[in-house]
């Protein structure tokens, strides 16, 4: 069952199978290519396929957008150490929901691609972190690794070819913070998921200490197609230094919201007018986060723009992680910011005092604020609060929590000057008092 | 303590994943679904697990106490996860949350005092395209309009599983 119907402007590459009947089978992989990019991989040196993602414009479908190629080449090629794969399938940003479909339909293109990774840098294992609340999916990829197990695409000797790969699920149990990647491997090695000081990168110290490539789903499963079409194919998709497509979950006040796979630099205005078929009951755009809730929100006027990780960049926010939430003119964008904040919060693992606090005192100052209690004064010490907290923390969480608050504040201060009257929330009569 | 021929399968399984001296990278992964067995995070199942991964109780506490899904008192049979983040917002999905609390009379992670219910305000839950959504124990339904939650709830209530709720369709199999 698809959860949304496909858009003729789509691209379907990775999602290429989704709908397909028993597309998460193997009968089905094999019979639409599948794993023909690993025996072609199989006849391919390290240098070969490592220069192929390069070619090919990848970049971490994660969030952070750093050139997956070149991630690749920075693990050693002599270790003493084993080296492993990681995968990072803790999707928890809120306005992203790709990576469920990317497992739940099509398990054994991610498989594929791991395999490649391990082929590129010598790993003969991998790991597949799922959130706990992802538990049926957890299902899917062990039913799909058995199936590949079983017709010799892992094991120790795979497709006769003397290379040795295993791969096994890992369950979490609850925590974004874990979706970063130190502190994802801190979660695998069996402790709190608080971050790793870096450097050193997963690279060299990853898994067990030892040299790890750590990618997103997404990013495991762009490989196959780069690798079976050729990295130039996949770099001509997108836009220049922002390869291929990428599945955008457009959510929020639109009519036909959904995950669809679009070319990068896709443009924002025609992804909510034409493929999430405007706004909602004939609403007005007000604004957009445009890559998942850590990202600095557009207004309304700033959306006509290029959905690529450097145009998001020049724009000052981020093209992330790929959630795209739409908020209509009805919208009480402190209400958003608070919920924001709660969010940060709450997922704060309280490592870095400026995070733990700085998170819980936006959060009570925006409650305050929300209610009609707030003063002229904090709209400044909102704005200034987050900016204490840029760079000042171990892991990206404390700059995700300041960001998009950071842009609220100075996009819609008008809003929050209309919340000062004393009133509840001009926006929302029915906004209810949130313990701070 | 004993668990089920199934959980220790599962055991013996998470165990042999790891090299042999990383045995605590299974820690999380157990604990989850001995929960899912046993119900909460007992003192005895704390125990047993630190003793089956080769750290101290105390250290499976400290571990514990930071994931969200582990709990140390028993959710209800049915712990209905209602998302308010930022997508299911912006689509309802606060007003569920209110009107569940306000039918069942309990609030955040409290239970019913039959305890077959439990709510929980939830952070995202990767259902963003499709809100609100909400999960009922591990299976996510979409979409969830305030008819179908509060089908969900009476019949809850009244004893009914959720796939008896007419109406209610599971969107994972």
């Amino acid at each position: 069952m698809l959860y949304n119907q496909p858009d003729p402007l789509e691209v379907r590459i990775l999602s290429k199978r989704f709908g397909m009947p028993d597309s998460h089978t193997i009968e089905t992989y094999l019979a639409t290519d599948g794993y023909k990019a690993l025996e072609k991989a199989l006849g391919m040196t390290q240098d070969e396929i490592v220069n192929e993602v390069k070619a090919s414009g990848l970049r971490g479908r994660g969030g952070a957008g750093f050139p997956t190629g070149m991630k690749w080449s920075f693990v050693p090629r002599q270790s003493p150490k084993p080296k492993y794969i990681m995968v990072n399938a803790d999707e928890s940003e809120p306005g992203t929901c790709k990576d469920r479909l990317l497992i739940e339909y099509d398990p054994h293109q991610m498989i594929e691609g791991i395999l490649i990774a391990g082929l590129a840098v010598g790993a003969q294992q991998g790991y597949i972190y799922i959130r706990g609340e992802y538990r049926y999916l957890i299902d899917i990829v062990d039913r799909a690794i058995d199936e590949a197990y079983a017709r010799g695409y892992l094991g120790d000797n795979i497709l006769g070819r003397g290379v040795r790969f295993h791969l096994t699920t890992h369950s979490g149990a609850g925590a974004y913070e874990c979706g970063e990647e130190s502190a994802l491997l801190e979660s695998f090695e069996g402790k709190r998921g608080i971050p790793r000081i870096r450097p050193p990168f997963p690279a060299v110290a990853g898994v067990y200490q030892s040299p790890t490539v750590l990618n997103n789903v997404e990013t495991f499963c762009s490989v196959p197609p780069i690798i079976l079409h050729g990295g130039a194919y996949f770099a001509g998709l997108g836009t220049p230094k922002n390869g291929g497509t990428r599945l955008f979950c457009l959510s929020g006040h639109i009519n036909k919201p959904g995950v669809y796979e679009l070319p990068m630099g896709f443009n924002l205005m025609r992804m909510i007018n034409e493929v999430g078929g405007g706004m909602r009951n004939g609403k007005k755009l007000k604004a957009v986060i445009p890559g998942g809730s850590s990202c600095p929100v557009l207004k309304a006027d700033e959306c006509d723009l290029a959905m690529d990780f450097d145009t998001l960049a020049a724009a000052k926010s981020m093209l992330g992680s790929g959630g795209v939430v739409v908020m209509d003119e009805d919208t009480c964008m402190v209400k958003a910011a608070l919920r924001i904040m709660r969010f940060y919060a709450h997922e704060s693992c309280g490592w870095c005092i400026p995070c733990r606090e700085g998170t819980t005192w936006l959060r009570k100052l925006l409650t305050r604020f929300h209610e009609g209690m707030g003063q002229r004064s904090d709209i400044v010490l909102i704005g200034d609060l987050a900016r204490n907290m840029l760079g000042r923390t171990f892991c990206p969480l404390g700059d995700a929590a300041a960001l998009p608050t950071i842009s609220i504040v100075e996009k819609f201060e008008e809003e929050f000057v209309a919340h000062l009257n004393g009133e509840p929330c001009p926006y929302d009569k029915s906004s209810r008092l949130v313990a701070a | 303590m004993t668990f089920s021929p199934e959980l220790e399968a599962r055991f013996e399984k998470f165990l042999n994943k790891y090299p042999a001296a990383r045995k605590r990278s299974a820690m999380i992964p157990m604990l989850i679904y001995a929960q899912d067995e046993v119900g909460s995070m007992t003192d005895e199942l704390i125990g047993e697990i630190a003793k089956r991964v080769g750290v101290t109780p105390l250290q499976v506490n400290e571990v514990l106490t930071y994931y969200s899904m582990l709990h140390r008192k028993p959710m209800g049979k049915y712990h209905v996860q209602i998302c308010t983040n930022i997508s299911c917002l912006l689509v309802g999905g606060e007003e569920l949350w209110d009107k569940a609390c306000h039918k069942l009379g309990i609030g955040h992670k409290q239970v019913t005092a039959d305890g077959r219910i439990s709510l929980e305000e939830v952070e995202c839950i990767g259902a963003c395209s499709w809100a609100p959504a909400i999960q009922v124990n591990y299976d996510f339904y979409h979409d969830v309009t305030m008819a179908q939650l509060e089908k969900l709830i009476d019949g809850l209530a009244v004893g009914k599983r959720p796939e008896e709720i007419a109406e209610l369709v599971k969107v994972n199999s």
